[in-house]
């Protein structure tokens, strides 16, 4: 079993190599069969160890030491539990999808073989992140992804726009970490060591250790970790204000969209945070500001999908909305339900995702779906997938999205930490919020008239199959995943995986409660979210299906509101003069005054005038006139004999 | 093996033997032979330095390889030199980089070729006499020595300003170690006339002159690390080196100042050290986030590698003033690394100079376009030298904020804004010359790496990742030197 472990990190590692540095001799084809087929080796390989953790086999060893400092070892390891297991499916899953759909979606493209090579990497960083069972490797993995992300941003590097993102997107997440790695800094020191189990059996030690960081301030140790790793999951998770990155990054090809920026890379922070539930659940002050931040992504990203036109950006800030819901899930003390929304939404919204690649394609790489409209009769299979994606997405019982956020919802409603009231409300708004922009999504793109010209008009065709089976294959759990919660989320199924304080009861109510997924739908139609998402649903259909004119005329009307939305907020504004700006006046102004003139100028060059000056006036000594030496000695002979003759 | 095989002597004289060789071919007729002289000299410098690590004995914590003989009896100087677990790693990195620059000068450099593969050779020598010196005269007389290559270097095959910045550089490093002279000439005294390293490193010390110690010995040290705000000398030398020069100059010659710290400040002035430790920690910080700011703004791109060379050394002589072994073996990994990186980094503006004679960065852009392996290898270094995880880059740092953390939450919160500031720096500086449409006409004909220039960067390029993804070899033989060095350093000598 253990060389099974090593063989789902380092086959796609293998297959990166070869397409990436062989590429070119092996050609296309080549490429796209030994990654997909090394990628698949991972999958089985993953699917073999998750019904072996089933039966309880769980691992927790070290595969080398990587550096002995001190009397610390740091060791590379694996910890396979429940948690990682499921992970690892989830994650080989959806990108021998996306290998699959890329046959397809960049079949013209001259960095085919790159392309491959890149997103088999990714999948070797994400399996060493989520494989972990020790924070530096953890953090390895994480900067891994942050870079095969910043590749795949900038992969079309000829873009201006592309190049900037990406840059953008390395930047943020490296704040992020920056907070990530003072907190493991600050783990090491206290637990003086880094792996997980030995942290997880002494974080108890340490609840009443505090540090000053501001004079005459005291905080808890455990509260200062637990912020500092969450600002990490903050960057990569993409959590307001370190959301900025991800919108921009819809800059890449549309298969790492789902792959990276949706279904894996972006829900590295909930992993993280679920995790290391033994810290999380010892600070309640990190646990509010984790509902707040959630809460805070979640209702405010949500409403600038509402006005989006570009149907990549729609789908990016739903993630970013739908990241929200599952941090709300961490701060409520619901590890599981946010892990369990973690997996629904890599299903449902990497079918949008694909499924709107499907339509870029179709409408040759148009995104704008003003000019979309009628496409459901030239492509049922994108038309239909996306359909049950969007039904997921928006709530709708029975698919899997409802399941995992009536619970997250449910959970918050529960929890009775500071803030929960807050998140509680901004959830529950934000399910009326989801509906109406997925659906505002479908109608636009495919109910109604043709809008695009006469030309791709023409054209318009479903894609090929390549494109089309991932679709179908990621619909299926789509619909059906949900049905497990009655295991993953109320049953014992994380029980030694994630660790819940007695006094964070949320999700223990709800399992007394849980009756089984019949009745918790039938349940549900006595509760808000689910009438939040019918009206949500009833509104998209209301305005932009049977009366079309009417959101140009609110939009008029709401003139600030559309401009404060569709303008983000104008945080990109703020933190582009700021941070960009500032540090940039900064930097200048120590260059200019600190460098050149004062040290160099005033020091430096000013003692090599001093030098200068002082050799220029001892140099008048030496006049070489034999008289004004004669004359020196004269004088010098006067003054001694004064003083001898005193 | 038997160890009374002058291995170290070899290691040092070899290389000047053959950098004296090519001297004598003499004019650019016989440029040919000279380089082949040179290239030969240089890779027998390594495979000669190789014994060094395989016969290497990790557990020991005294000198290895020894050899000690008289030299001026009247003053007790002699010719004493051995390694440790500190030393020895500069050694092979040395003895590694020498061959490089040789191979990147091939075909770059047209006149005086043989004086010009002489010098890096006489310098590699001379550096490895540093490094091996046990006694205080011998160190001065290989320490000054090493400046005259280098002063030659940049002065002759260097650019347009070349004179103003070898004056500088020798000025510079040259009027810092004259208080080291001094130093030594103090220790001789109270030591009651000995110039043996290891003498002074037990010799009990009351403070003041201790402080006074340190203080001649900072100057020294900080001018060749170099650490703010001594550091004015390193930009200009650097734009105005040669490929090869600077090459050398970040990768060997900003170590000695690191080594120098080690084998003199702390073990004999233990309790200076301790008590000038926040100075020396705020001194650091400033080059890590200063110089980071500092390099960010910079429109030449060696100038800017040069601003990152010292924002990266600031972690060396932080993890020093740490006293504590992830600090001390994290700055020493972060040494030996930096060696590789910036070395890579300076080839690679190399590379792109040599076609294009700029070194600005706005002439550039979209040379993925045209030099897509070069920009891959780039890439790597680029990301290394950001300090990303599985590059060599990582280690020093990531132990030295580990370290630092122990002393106080806000120094590492400063020491850890490297990971924005390298970031944004390297970064920017790489998206705006590679990425993007081709810039203009003179970018459209660049043609990609030659072979030569391949073999180059790819040995960097498996050195940067076999140390990132297992740097366990590298803390394995310094553990037992670093281990009593610390034990030494934190016991007063009072």
């Amino acid at each position: 079993m253990q060389s099974l472990y090593l063989l789902v990190p380092l086959a796609p590692l293998l297959g990166a190599i070869i397409a990436g540095l062989f590429g070119r001799r092996i050609g296309r084809v080549w490429s796209h069969r030994i990654t997909i087929a090394l990628v698949s080796v991972s999958l089985l390989a993953s699917i073999v160890i998750f019904f072996d953790v089933l039966k309880g086999n769980v691992f927790n060893g070290t595969v080398y030491t990587w550096l002995v400092s001190g009397d610390t070892r740091f060791e590379v390891g694996f910890l396979i539990d429940q948690l990682s297991a499921l992970m690892m499916i989830v994650v080989s899953l959806v990108s021998l999808m996306v290998h699959v759909y890329t046959i397809g979606y960049m079949h013209n493209d001259p960095g085919y073989q790159r392309f491959f090579s890149y997103i088999s990497l990714f999948t070797f960083s994400m399996m060493m992140l989520v494989m972990s069972n020790n924070f530096l490797q953890l953090f390895f993995g994480w900067e891994a992804v942050g870079l095969v992300s910043y590749l795949l941003i900038g992969f079309w590097y000829t873009r201006p726009t592309a190049i900037y993102a990406n840059m953008k997107a390395f930047l943020v997440n490296r704040v992020g970490d920056f907070g990530f790695l003072l907190g493991i800094a600050l783990i090491l020191f206290h637990f003086e060591s880094l792996d997980y189990r030995f942290v997880f059996e002494h974080a108890s030690d340490i609840t009443d250790k505090k540090i000053e960081l501001i004079p005459g301030v005291e905080w808890l140790v455990i509260t200062v970790i637990c912020i500092l790793l969450f600002i990490g999951a903050m960057g990569k998770s993409a959590q307001f204000p370190l959301h900025v990155w991800l919108p921009d990054s819809m800059e890449g090809p549309t298969p790492i969209s789902a792959l990276i920026h949706a279904a894996t890379m972006v829900t590295a922070g909930i992993f993280m945070v679920a995790r290391m539930s033994p810290l999380f659940e010892l600070s309640d002050t990190a646990l509010s500001v984790i509902l707040v931040i959630g809460g805070i992504t979640t209702l405010f990203m949500a409403l600038i999908a509402v006005v989006q036109t570009d149907i990549k950006r729609v789908v990016a800030y739903s993630t970013l909305s739908q990241l929200g819901y599952m941090t709300v899930a961490l701060g409520a003390s619901a590890y599981s339900a946010a892990v369990f929304h973690l997996m629904t939404h890599a299903f449902f919204k990497a079918v949008l995702f694909l499924g709107a690649g499907s339509v870029i394609i179709a409408m040759h790489h148009e995104q704008n779906m003003q000019k979309m409209g009628g496409l459901k009769q030239y492509m049922p299979i994108t038309y239909w997938t996306m359909f049950i994606a969007a039904l997921a997405s928006s709530g709708v019982p029975g698919f899997s999205g409802f399941f995992s956020k009536d619970a997250i919802i449910e959970a918050v409603h529960f929890a009775n930490i500071p803030g929960a009231e807050f998140a509680y409300f901004c959830v529950l708004t934000t399910v009326f919020v989801t509906a109406l922009y997925t659906f505002r999504l479908i109608f636009m793109t495919f109910h109604g008239q043709p809008r695009m010209d006469s030309h791709t008009k023409e054209h318009l065709h479903e894609s090929p199959w390549v494109v089309t089976l991932p679709l179908v294959v990621l619909a299926i759990p789509t619909v059906i995943s949900g049905w497990f919660i009655g295991s993953i989320v109320f049953g014992d199924y994380f029980a030694n995986a994630i660790y819940i304080a007695s006094a964070h009861d949320a999700i223990e109510k709800l399992r007394v409660e849980f009756t089984g997924i019949g009745g918790m739908m039938i349940h549900a139609l006595s509760t808000a979210p689910f009438w939040l998402s019918v009206a949500g649903i009833f509104t998209a259909w209301f305005l932009y299906s049977a009366r079309t004119e009417i959101p140009e005329k609110i939009k008029y009307m709401l003139y600030p509101l559309y401009q404060l939305l569709d303008r983000k907020y104008y945080i990109d504004e703020l933190y582009s003069w700021l941070f960009a700006g500032g540090t940039r006046t900064l930097g200048n102004t120590l260059w200019k005054y600190g460098d050149i003139k004062l040290i160099d100028g005033f020091f430096v060059n000013g003692a090599a005038r001093i030098v200068a000056f002082t050799a220029s006036m001892v140099r008048r000594f030496q006049t070489g006139y034999i008289y004004h030496y004669a004359f020196t000695m004269i004088v010098g002979i006067f003054v001694i004999l004064t003083l001898w003759l005193k | 093996m038997s160890f009374d095989f002058p291995l170290l002597s070899l290691i040092i004289w070899l290389p000047i033997l053959f950098g004296v060789a090519v001297f004598a071919t003499g004019h650019d007729r016989n440029a040919q032979l000279a380089r082949y002289i040179a290239l030969a000299g240089s890779i027998l410098g390594f495979m000669v330095a190789l014994p060094l690590y395989t016969q290497f004995n990790v557990a020991s914590t005294a000198m290895q390889f020894v050899e000690n003989y008289v030299w001026f009896e009247r003053f007790n100087v002699n010719y004493h030199i051995g390694v440790d677990g500190i030393s020895m790693p500069l050694i092979l990195l040395n003895c590694l980089i020498t061959p490089l620059v040789v191979i990147a000068g091939w075909e770059v450099i047209k006149e005086r070729v043989s004086q010009y593969m002489g010098a890096f050779l006489v310098m590699s020598g001379i550096v490895n006499g540093v490094f091996s010196s046990l006694d205080a005269m011998l160190f001065y007389v290989f320490w000054e020595a090493s400046l005259i290559p280098m002063f030659l270097i940049i002065g002759i095959w260097g650019g347009p300003n070349r004179v103003y910045a070898a004056i500088k550089f020798f000025l510079y490093t040259l009027l810092g170690s004259l208080l080291m002279l001094v130093a030594f000439i103090y220790l001789y005294k109270t030591s009651g006339g000995s110039f043996s390293i290891q003498d002074y490193h037990q010799l009990a010390i009351p403070l003041t002159p201790q402080i006074l110690i340190f203080i001649a010995f900072l100057l020294a040290f900080a001018v060749k690390v170099p650490m703010w705000p001594v550091h004015t000398w390193l930009p200009d030398a650097h734009v105005e080196a040669p490929t090869g020069g600077s090459v050398v100059l970040a990768a060997i010659l900003l170590k000695l100042g690191g080594y120098g710290f080690l084998r003199f400040s702390l073990p004999i002035a233990p309790d200076a050290s301790h008590y000038l430790a926040d100075m020396m920690i705020v001194l650091s910080l400033i080059a890590v986030v200063y110089i980071g700011l500092i390099a960010l703004m910079q429109a030449d791109m060696k100038k800017l590698i040069a601003y990152s060379s010292v924002a990266h050394m600031g972690f060396v002589t932080l993890g020093f003033f740490l006293f504590d072994a992830y600090g001390v073996e994290g700055a020493m990994v972060q040494m030996i690394s930096h060696g590789f990186i910036s070395g890579a980094m300076f080839l690679c503006v190399g590379v792109l100079y040599d076609r294009m004679h700029s070194r600005q960065i706005a002439d550039y852009g979209g040379v993925v376009n045209k030099m897509p392996i070069f920009a891959a290898f780039f890439m790597l270094f680029a990301m290394a030298n950001a300090g990303l995880p599985g590059t060599s880059g990582f280690v020093g740092e990531f132990m030295v904020i580990m370290s630092t953390m122990k002393i106080s939450f806000w120094y590492a919160f400063f020491a850890a804004l490297t990971l924005i500031l390298g970031a944004a720096y390297t970064l920017w500086m790489y998206k705006r010359v590679i990425f993007g449409q081709v810039a203009n006409s003179a970018v459209e004909e660049l043609q990609d790496i030659s072979k030569r220039e391949f073999v180059l960067l790819a040995i960097l390029a498996i050195l940067v990742l076999w140390f990132g993804v297992y740097p366990f070899p590298l803390t394995e033989v310094m553990h037992a030197t670093v281990d009593q060095l610390l034990v030494h350093v934190n016991s007063s000598k009072l």
